[in-house]
């Protein structure tokens, strides 16, 4: 599998990142450069502590970086500043987050959890639940539909949290450990629906994972190391 | 959808346990501030019951109600010929113990001179005293109905008039009698009423003597300068109704009064810190949560909607349930439980304000949680 439009959807360059100053300094990302097209699906590996987080909030644009130039589907978000100022906007509207805990919003039914995302970006509730349903039903999750999320399993919680960070057809899904939480049967189930919808919607993924089960269903392989991208991503 | 309606609906065993809590702390502040005004109200009932402008009393004293105040019984005479004063009256007061349906009454007995001023306006039930001996106009809260006969001293009394919220400085409710029964009772007083006698101030020396007078000035003329007449006497002192007034809530109740309204100000003090503890814990445990909103991009505005509109809900509510619960249980204090519409009202406003400015802390620390705490890992 390769990329298959012109320009990259996610393109980052040099972009550094570092917490705390002098003594306590700690280089979390150093001069990181990637290019990720759409439909790709891509793995973000390395040990503990060597900066796959901060680079996939860096890319949902959760954390600003020190430094650097990042073009997120056409649009320079970031160029040593921010350049827009409603980053919570861009993120409803081009960003999925899916965490490696489902973080569902307990007091939400499983249907009201994808409807919220939906309704924020405009749609009417019905019409949101509605949607949400038959997203639910992609997701193989619709027979939980109306439960709540302290009563879903763990791999229904993630499916739905996925139908979530898909609802507004976002162009960049970022995952952190999607199959962390899942047993490995369920795990490969997770990845080959995320190859899925990129393949559907045209989408970029990426995704941090330990988990060597699944690392046939990704197009690249990226490794991190204290910071640093080992080289531009092996197939 | 509605966040804040949908949490609570998912917590609402937790909410409406709070909103009791609540409740139940508004309900003690509201009594607190009904008591208060009972008390104050209580203190000026008796001495506006006999609707005059002016108490002549004996020299140096503040009576009746502040000092004991004893004068000759003929003053009453002096005092209708003043220039000015269309009409006078005798009174006396004096708590006696009664019995009554087998339970013993602390009874503050006034004794009045019918048709003449002192005699209590305003009746609820019944009729004015129409015989000169053994009737008796009573307070609701000495528990005695119309046609009831109750024993004072020797003599047996039958009810034929009801009057309410007639009590002394310390609740005792009231009756009223005509003066010459109430003269013959201070000699003839049953041995544990005279014990609470002597405990007032000692036994009145001689059968004409009352505790006061009291008139009424024509409308052209000024009550202080009637009054000023009357100081003019050696024997006698004499004051306004307005300055019976202030002695009463100055001087008779102050203490109480300002214990109470302390009080008061301390539980205001501790609700609204109960309230905004409450509401700041509320959004506290909800970090995470909003963290997650703000991942998947929900705007301030609804974040802000989700935590002020649980604060406004809960105060609401609470205020409300206390409301209803004071207004419910109010007339079974043993004491006058007086709520002004204003003060639910002040109360309402300022648990208002302390919700939306405990809310504020809440949102100033949703504001600033970073969106990646929801992002574990
Ligand atoms: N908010 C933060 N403040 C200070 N240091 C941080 C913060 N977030 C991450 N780091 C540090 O940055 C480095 C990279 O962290 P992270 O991106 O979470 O690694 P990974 O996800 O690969 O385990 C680590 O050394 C971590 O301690
Ligand atoms: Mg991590």
């Amino acid at each position: 599998m390769g990329s298959s439009a012109a320009t990259p959807l996610i393109e980052l360059r040099d972009v550094s990142k570092h917490f705390g100053e002098g003594e306590a300094r700690v280089d979390a990302l150093k001069e990181v450069s990637l290019s990720i097209s759409a439909g790709e699906v891509v793995a973000l590996l390395g040990p503990s502590g060597s900066g796959k987080t901060t680079l996939l909030n860096v890319i949902g644009c959760i954390l600003e970086p020190a430094s650097g130039w990042m073009r997120l589907d056409g649009d320079v978000v970031y160029d040593n500043r921010w350049l827009r100022s409603d980053l919570r906007r861009l993120r409803l509207d081009k960003i999925g987050f899916i965490f490696q805990f489902h973080n569902l919003l307990p007091f939400l039914d499983a249907t009201d959890n994808v409807a919220l995302v939906l309704e924020l970006a405009g749609a009417e509730h019905a019409e949101a639940r509605r949607r949400a349903a038959a997203l639910l039903e992609y997701l193989e999750v619709a027979h939980r539909r109306n439960a709540m999320p302290s009563h879903l399993s763990g791999g229904e919680g993630q499916r739905v949290a996925i139908a979530r960070a898909l609802a507004n057809r976002p162009r960049i899904i970022l995952a952190d450990e999607p199959t962390a939480a899942l047993d490995s049967k369920r795990a490969g189930i997770v990845m080959d629906l995320l190859r899925k919808l990129a393949r559907e919607q045209d989408a970029a993924i990426v995704a941090v994972t330990h988990d060597e089960k699944i690392f046939d269903r990704f197009d690249r392989i990226f490794h991190l190391r204290d910071g640093r991208l080992d080289d531009k991503g092996e197939d | 959808m509605n966040l804040a309606y949908r949490d609570i609906r998912h917590g609402l065993l937790r909410f409406l346990l709070t909103c009791v809590g609540l409740s139940l702390l508004m309900a003690v502040v509201l009594s607190m501030i009904g008591i208060y005004n009972g008390l104050v109200v209580d203190a000026l009932t008796i001495a506006r019951a006999p609707a005059t402008d002016l108490w002549v009393v004996e020299s140096n004293t503040r009576g009746p109600f502040a000092e004991a105040s004893r004068v000759p019984g003929d003053t009453r005479e002096a005092v209708a010929r003043l220039h000015g004063v269309v009409a006078a009256g005798s009174v006396t007061y004096q708590t006696v113990e009664a019995e009554h349906a087998g339970a013993k009454l602390r009874l503050y007995v006034v004794g009045f001179e019918p048709g003449r001023p002192g005699s209590p306006a305003r009746l609820k039930a019944g009729r004015p005293i129409a015989q000169s001996h053994y009737e008796m106009i009573a307070d609701f809260r000495t528990g005695l109905a119309l046609g009831d006969r109750i024993r004072l001293g020797r003599s047996s009394f039958s009810v034929v008039g009801l009057v309410e919220n007639h009590v002394n400085t310390g609740g005792d409710p009231a009756v009223y009698i005509s003066l010459l029964d109430a003269q013959k009772l201070q000699f003839e007083l049953s041995p544990s009423a005279s014990r609470v006698q002597i405990a007032k101030g000692g036994l009145p020396q001689t059968k004409d003597t009352v505790n006061a007078v009291v008139a009424r000035v024509h409308p052209n003329v000024a009550p202080a300068a009637a009054a000023d007449a009357v100081r003019r006497w050696k024997h006698l002192s004499a004051m306004t109704q307005a300055e019976q007034e202030l002695i009463l809530t100055r001087s008779v109740v102050d203490r109480a009064r300002r214990q109470i309204g302390l009080f008061m100000a301390i539980l205001l003090a501790v609700s609204a810190v109960v309230i905004a503890l409450i509401i700041y814990t509320m959004t506290m445990e909800k970090l995470k949560q909003i963290a997650t909103l703000k991942l998947i991009g929900a705007p301030d505005r609804t974040i802000v909607g989700l935590i002020v509109q649980q604060a406004l809900a809960l105060g609401g509510i609470g205020w409300m349930f206390g409301l209803v619960l004071v207004l419910a249980v109010k007339d079974y204090f043993p004491r006058r439980v007086v709520l002004d519409p204003e003060n639910a009202i002040v109360l309402g406003l300022i648990v208002f304000m302390v919700c939306v400015a405990s809310s504020g802390l809440g949102v100033r620390a949703a504001l600033r949680v970073d969106p990646a705490t929801a992002l574990g890992g």
